[in-house]
């Protein structure tokens, strides 16, 4: 037990691989405790496969590592106990009520009042009056809501939450991201990932993920810095016809349109100072320096690792 | 990424034939899906085989090697003529040879065997003598289709066979006379036979499916995935899924059964209790292998499926729809390791004969053993994880 370590995830090397796609390589990453750590990634990157390793729902093929101070490969039944994992997709039972579902999950973990404990959540969750509905009854916000409480009644040490915000409108995000920062508040360890950068934006740390790599890791002036990208905005006309007219060129690593304005980003500030010059002086486009958004430093390192690794 | 990219489509649209184009493209689609579809494939071809197979081959109304016993009261010549003759009609085979009545009874009570012969004292003289004595034949009529088949021929065969091997040369008639006792079904009424055999049939049936479905179901609708994030160990899972549906299959056993005694008439000669404690035993043995096949499969369709490939050889091979007796030994070899054999014997001997437990040993036994292999198989194939 790592007792007084402020460590909450601490994993070396995890690799896995499925039918001889390897799906995570060689990834080492540490969480906080009481941190919220956001976990980046386009689709099939590697974040469900990272998250099921930490929670003992898979065996990684190699690499080692403790969660909350238990081996991740021995202690499998104890992490079980102390995290709570929320899946992408709705795993709560659709045809038990509310109530029937929180209690169903605090007997499980051999809470002593199960009925008080779900009661408890559901006056917690906003839940009351709604207690007897059927869980696949309910719209998407309200499931995910139900999902963290499920999640969190056992009292849980650490949370995983895969992609817990999908397809929720934005009040229900906010409400729900709120609720997490006041979990970690109180000393809950949050590993979340997301596909959202306004959702990255408010974790401690950040860390992301490509092609079973991790790239880049730390807070999110750390990571943007890191990147080393130069970005201007253009506006003005005919944007798509130098969105093609750019892409390609030397030193110009991204083009990507922003609603009626254009990103344009690369590493190497002369070749792309050079690339666009002959754009610059024109007078119906308007070219401003901009520090990268989040976004641009994850496109762009979302390209650049689809070099690397495939 | 930009819009240069994706030109719009050239491919222009052809509204000629619409009608089987679309239907051509969902024949395609179901094609490729078939052929992913592993164990559907699989069972468009064995379902029809093991039919075939098991019709052509195991199936045979007409009994061989029935399982018999002689009471023998007097050791003769002649009763030994006898004994050999009907062994070599290949329609008995003599397993035991007993000196005493209740032992003789006891041997078909507990479906040891289906047909007795008994040789009584005196009974050679009396050929000799030409006073025609009765050579008992009881045979166990529970199954009314083996009892009666063995019966009819039995007058015929011993003839043939004791002209050729007795020196009692050719006489004009039988020098004894067979008396026949169907036993335990003296009408031959299959109801007798069918009803208890249906509550083991019915209850194979829709045990099998209400756990094959179970971890399928969790696993198809997404909950499987939190599930075991949870700490709970695969035993756990199995009790909590198995003993709902005891009690389900103890209604239906109750339903089943009160029907045939109240509408068809079946007796219950033996014990009530004995009969709920064997039946709840069998119930679970089923529910065990339902259970079972679903850690095995993917889908609830292949769940169905393989269900169903248990559910034929347990129909076919167990003794319900055709003698038991009747089939090879291999046969006979499956139907030992299919519960519904040996639930059937159970609850044919309590109902229709009055057995008690201490017949019924070797078939209760059986049914807990398969139960424990079944749960066996279950906790190891239940995968703790997604790998």
């Amino acid at each position: 037990m790592s007792e007084g370590n402020n460590i909450a995830i601490d994993v070396k090397g995890l690799t896995k691989s499925f039918g001889g796609r390897e799906v995570v390589h060689d990834l080492s990453m540490q969480v906080k405790r009481g941190s919220i750590y956001g976990f980046l990634g386009p689709n099939g990157s590697g974040k469900t496969t990272t998250i099921r390793i930490l929670c003992g729902l898979l065996t990684p093929d190699s690499g080692e590592g403790t969660c909350l101070g238990y081996d991740i490969r021995r202690d499998a039944d104890k992490i079980k106990r102390q995290v709570g994992y929320m899946t992408q997709r709705f795993s709560l039972y659709q045809d038990l009520s509310v109530r029937e579902n929180l209690e169903f999950v605090a007997r499980l973990y051999g809470l002593r009042d199960a009925r008080g404990a779900a009661r408890d959540m559901i006056k917690r969750l906003g839940l009351s009056g709604r207690e007897e509905q059927l869980a696949g009854e309910l719209s998407g916000g309200w499931k995910q809501r139900l999902a963290l409480g499920a999640c969190t009644l056992p009292s849980p040490k650490l949370l995983l939450l895969d992609e817990p915000t999908a397809g929720v409108d934005p009040k229900a995000r906010r409400d729900f991201w709120n609720e997490i920062h006041a979990l970690a508040a109180d000393g809950l360890t949050v590993l979340v990932s997301t596909h959202y950068m306004d959702e990255a934006e408010r974790c401690h740390e950040i860390a992301y993920i490509a092609y079973g790599h991790l790239l880049v890791h730390g807070t999110v002036d750390e990571v943007i810095a890191k990147s080393a990208l130069t970005t201007y905005t253009v506006t003005g006309e005919d944007l798509n016809g130098l969105t093609a007219k750019l892409t390609g060129k030397p030193g110009v690593d991204m083009v990507a349109p922003f609603g009626t304005s254009l990103h344009v980003s690369g590493r190497d500030v002369a070749a792309l100072e050079a690339s666009i010059a002959p754009w610059r002086e024109k007078s119906d486009l308007h070219w401003h320096p901009s520090s990268p958004s989040l976004e641009d430093v994850f496109i762009e390192l979302m390209s650049r690792s689809k070099d690397n690794f495939q | 990424m930009s819009a240069a990219d994706h030109p719009a489509s050239t491919h222009e649209i052809r509204e000629r034939f619409g009608f089987w184009k679309r239907s051509y493209a969902m024949l395609i689609k179901e094609f490729i899906q078939l052929k992913r579809d592993r164990v559907s494939f699989a069972m468009i071809v064995m379902l029809p085989v093991m039919q075939l197979l098991l019709f052509g081959y195991a199936i045979n109304t007409t009994p061989h090697n029935l399982p018999s016993a002689v009471l023998l009261q007097e050791d003769s010549d002649l009763a030994r003529s006898i004994l050999k003759a009907l062994e070599n009609t290949k329609y008995f085979r003599f397993l035991y040879e007993v000196h005493d009545v209740e032992d003789f009874d006891n041997l078909l009570k507990s479906g040891k065997v289906l047909f007795g012969v008994e040789i009584p004292r005196g009974f050679e003289r009396a050929v000799r003598r030409g006073d025609r004595p009765a050579l008992l034949v009881a045979a166990d009529a529970t199954d009314p289709v083996a009892a009666s088949a063995a019966i009819g021929s039995l007058g015929m065969v011993v003839q043939t066979a004791l002209k050729h091997d007795l020196y009692i040369g050719d006489p004009p008639e039988m020098p004894f006379e067979i008396r026949a006792h169907a036993r335990y079904n003296p009408a031959a009424a299959s109801s007798l036979n069918i009803v208890p055999g249906l509550v083991g049939t019915i209850l194979t049936m829709t045990m099998l499916i209400f756990t094959a479905l179970s971890v399928t179901r969790e696993v198809e609708r997404g909950t499987m995935e939190s599930l075991l994030s949870m700490p709970i160990k695969p035993v756990e899972v199995m009790f909590g899924k198995i003993i709902p549906y005891v009690l389900v299959g103890f209604v239906q056993a109750f339903l089943i059964i009160g029907i045939g005694v109240v509408l068809f008439g079946v007796p219950i000669l033996g014990n009530l209790f004995l009969l709920a404690i064997l039946s709840t035993l069998f119930i679970s043995t089923n529910l065990a292998i339902g259970y079972t096949i679903s850690t095995l499969v993917q889908n609830q369709l292949q769940a169905m499926q393989m269900s169903m490939m248990f559910f034929l050889p347990s129909i076919l091979l167990s003794g319900f729809m055709f003698p038991f007796a009747g089939m090879p030994g291999w046969a006979q070899y499956v139907g030992e390791c299919l519960p519904l054999t040996h639930y059937l014997r159970i609850v044919r001997a309590i109902m229709l004969k009055g057995a008690t437990m201490q017949n019924l040993r070797f078939d209760a036994l059986a049914l807990a053993a398969l139960m424990l292999l079944a749960m066996t198989i279950a906790v190891t194939r239940f995968r703790r994880t997604l790998d």
